[in-house]
């Protein structure tokens, strides 16, 4: 098996683009490897793949890899990534975001994606915060928790983002951690795999915007936290809803067979009489 | 030469028309009156020659769609009208930014915010030009007739390819939506994505070349891995914070255009020659004001018209040649006076405005009041 650094130094722009504008014990660094890595597995070569991102800590990814890269507006990946996807079948898209990005300013993009099933690979880095912007409560922070927005806690209630793209028609949707790095490689193998639109929601810390002023401690009691709540999705349903306190179901959630956006748009053109490409 | 088709045609169905025939083929919108038709017409003669038509969520997505298709190597296209187009401005200022050719069609309509939706405006000339935010280029065309609508789509995508930029085709309601018997053309000139000249290890997609040249944009998926982004960017495309670079970026996408002015601006002239009074209009308005230098004509004035068919850059050194012989410039538009303004810039005590904002059309009648009052 091909060693992680070697993998790295592969996939990486070494000039120019390093240092990495992460902050130290940023999980960011963390997914990119899992990526790499499920990247590596599936065979598939660099100018097959085009990897887009959003704005904000998780955008700058795309900046790092060597691949046909798009770095976009805030929130539209998605979307940049829907245009790609149609012209060109051909090429695997994987699309990068962060929890806000996704969730927030891209929700709209995100539910429609969903219901369109097509072919593209979302992968949703959730470190429950705005990191580059300095540490405002997303839709994913939770109840009471502080942010630099939220000074005498949050009051919204929180997404939780695999339910969300369940509901919105996900085909695929699986959830993993930093702390469960090996588990987010196969994960996102299986989810370049997949034929049809898929989410794997990558939980990661934030240290020095969000564990800092929730009192989680550095990224090791970070982790350690992952490494307790984090329940395989069957220990997680034996669980009762008295039972669950901070615990999340990690592995595939969501695994189903539905007709692909380009396929049934193949089929319209076929109606209409055009040449199928 | 073969006899050029003759069809009878609405003014979005010929934008519609013109985009296939320029081989665009993928369009993604999202409904807004008065531009629907186009995107109805696409969603069936996209499919029969194997294009895509997709319906987005929303304008901002439309916008970010066409740009990820034209990376992709696909010509592509939206349409919207106001408030649609507002939404469109922060993925157009990407285009711009990322030199990603691609058009845009908005069929203008009252403002500002949701206005008049069934009624005619020109009120986007301005948002056409500084709709988002930061310097930037802008080319925007304007057609006047349904013909127009055809030729100047076809035109806006080669502009687009030639300068990588996003282009504008700018139609108020009345052009839009009126029916006129058009001559479909057998030879146009259509401009195709460039082959890079290149190997994949040379290519630098923003790279300044000798003479102005503008580097070719390599559809991704081809070999040529390349970062495109909305940033500040070098030659390579990643982002940068460097002084002379961060100059050379902004520098490179205003003076591409800039230098090319004689290549962008097309106007058309009518009875200027010996003109004393000239009005400068476009779009519908063009068409009244024909009509009133013919009625001004029969009755002993001496008038003329300038129509901007380029909008945006704006056609100024023609008009400060023209108007250096004028007396007056009458600008008569849909709106409370935005090209006026620009008129202004050039002939500051020379300028008088015509204006109509009650969703109405501007009647010959109306320019040929003004056209007595300024030569009395």
């Amino acid at each position: 098996m091909i060693q992680t650094s070697e993998a790295i130094y592969k996939y990486l722009r070494p000039d120019k683009k390093f240092p990495h504008v992460w902050c130290p014990g940023c999980g960011a660094g963390i997914v990119m490897g899992a990526l790499v890595r499920a990247i590596e597995k599936t065979g598939l070569t660099k100018d097959e793949i085009v990897l887009v991102s959003g704005i904000g800590c998780s955008g700058r990814m795309s900046t790092y890899l060597d691949f046909n890269t798009l770095h976009t507006t805030h929130g539209r990946a998605l979307a940049f990534a829907t245009g790609i996807k149609l012209a060109k079948p051909e090429l695997t898209v994987i699309v990068i975001m962060g929890d806000g990005d996704a969730t927030a300013i891209g929700g709209n993009h995100l539910i429609h994606a969903c219901r369109r099933n097509i072919d593209i690979n979302a992968i949703i880095i959730n470190n429950n915060i705005y990191g580059m912007t300095g540490g405002q409560y997303s839709p994913t922070t939770p109840t009471n928790n502080k942010a630099s927005t939220a000074h005498y806690g949050n009051i919204e209630k929180p997404f939780d983002i695999c339910k969300l793209v369940e509901a919105c028609g996900a085909t695929y949707v699986a959830r993993s951690t930093t702390y469960h790095a090996k588990m987010l490689d196969s994960l996102i193998e299986r989810s370049i795999g997949k034929h049809g639109f898929c989410v794997v929601e990558a939980m990661a810390q934030c240290p020095v915007q969000y564990g800092r002023r929730n009192k989680l401690g550095g990224p090791v009691d970070m982790l350690q936290l992952y490494k307790e709540n984090a329940l395989s999705i069957g220990a997680y349903e034996k669980l009762t809803p008295e039972e669950i306190a901070d615990q999340f179901p990690v592995g595939v959630l969501v695994d189903k067979e539905e007709p692909e956006y380009l396929d049934k748009y193949r089929n319209n053109i076929q109606k209409a009489g055009g040449n199928v490409p | 030469m073969k006899k050029a088709k003759e069809v009878l045609l609405q003014g979005n169905e010929a934008c519609a028309m013109g985009a296939l025939a320029a081989g665009m083929r993928f369009f993604g919108g999202y409904p807004i009156t008065p531009s629907t038709e186009i995107a109805e017409f696409l969603s069936v003669e996209l499919l029969k020659v194997g294009g895509i038509f997709i319906q987005m969520e929303d304008e901002i997505a439309s916008m970010a769609a066409i740009i990820g298709a034209s990376l992709a190597g696909v010509k592509s296209m939206t349409a919207t009208s106001g408030p649609g187009f507002s939404l469109m401005q922060e993925n157009i200022g990407y285009a711009s930014m990322a030199e990603v050719p691609c058009v845009v069609v908005n069929v203008m309509r009252g403002g500002p915010s949701t206005g008049m939706p069934t009624r005619p405006s020109q009120g986007d000339v301005m948002q056409s030009r500084w709709g988002t935010h930061g310097d930037h280029p802008s080319i925007v065309l304007c057609p006047q007739s349904v013909m127009e609508c055809y030729t100047l789509t076809i035109r806006a995508f080669n502009l687009a390819e030639k300068y990588r930029t996003p282009v504008i085709v700018l139609m108020d309601g009345i052009v839009g939506h009126m029916w006129e018997n058009i001559h479909i053309p057998e030879n146009i000139e259509i401009i195709d994505k460039r082959e890079p000249t290149v190997p994949p290890e040379w290519y630098e997609p923003y790279e300044d070349l000798p003479g102005g040249e503008i580097a070719p944009l390599v559809p991704f998926g081809e070999g040529y891995r390349y970062h495109v982004t909305g940033m500040v960017h070098d030659s390579q495309g990643f982002p940068t914070l460097v002084k002379d670079e961060v100059e050379q970026c902004l520098n490179k996408i205003i003076y591409k255009i800039k230098n090319n002015l004689h290549d962008i601006i097309e106007i058309e002239e009518y009875l200027v020659e010996d003109a004393e009074i000239c009005i400068i209009a476009y779009g519908s308005v063009a068409r009244s004001a024909k009509e009133a230098v013919k009625m001004a004509r029969g009755e002993g004035f001496k008038v003329g018209l300038i129509r901007p068919i380029t909008l945006w850059p704006f056609p100024r050194f023609h008009l400060e040649h023209a108007s250096r012989k004028m007396k007056t410039l009458i600008v008569p538009e849909m709106n409370y006076g935005q090209v006026y303004g620009e008129v202004l810039k050039s002939s500051p005590h020379k300028a008088v405005k015509v204006t109509r904002v009650d969703g109405e059309l501007i009647t010959p009648e109306e320019i040929m009041k003004k056209i007595e009052e300024v030569a009395l």
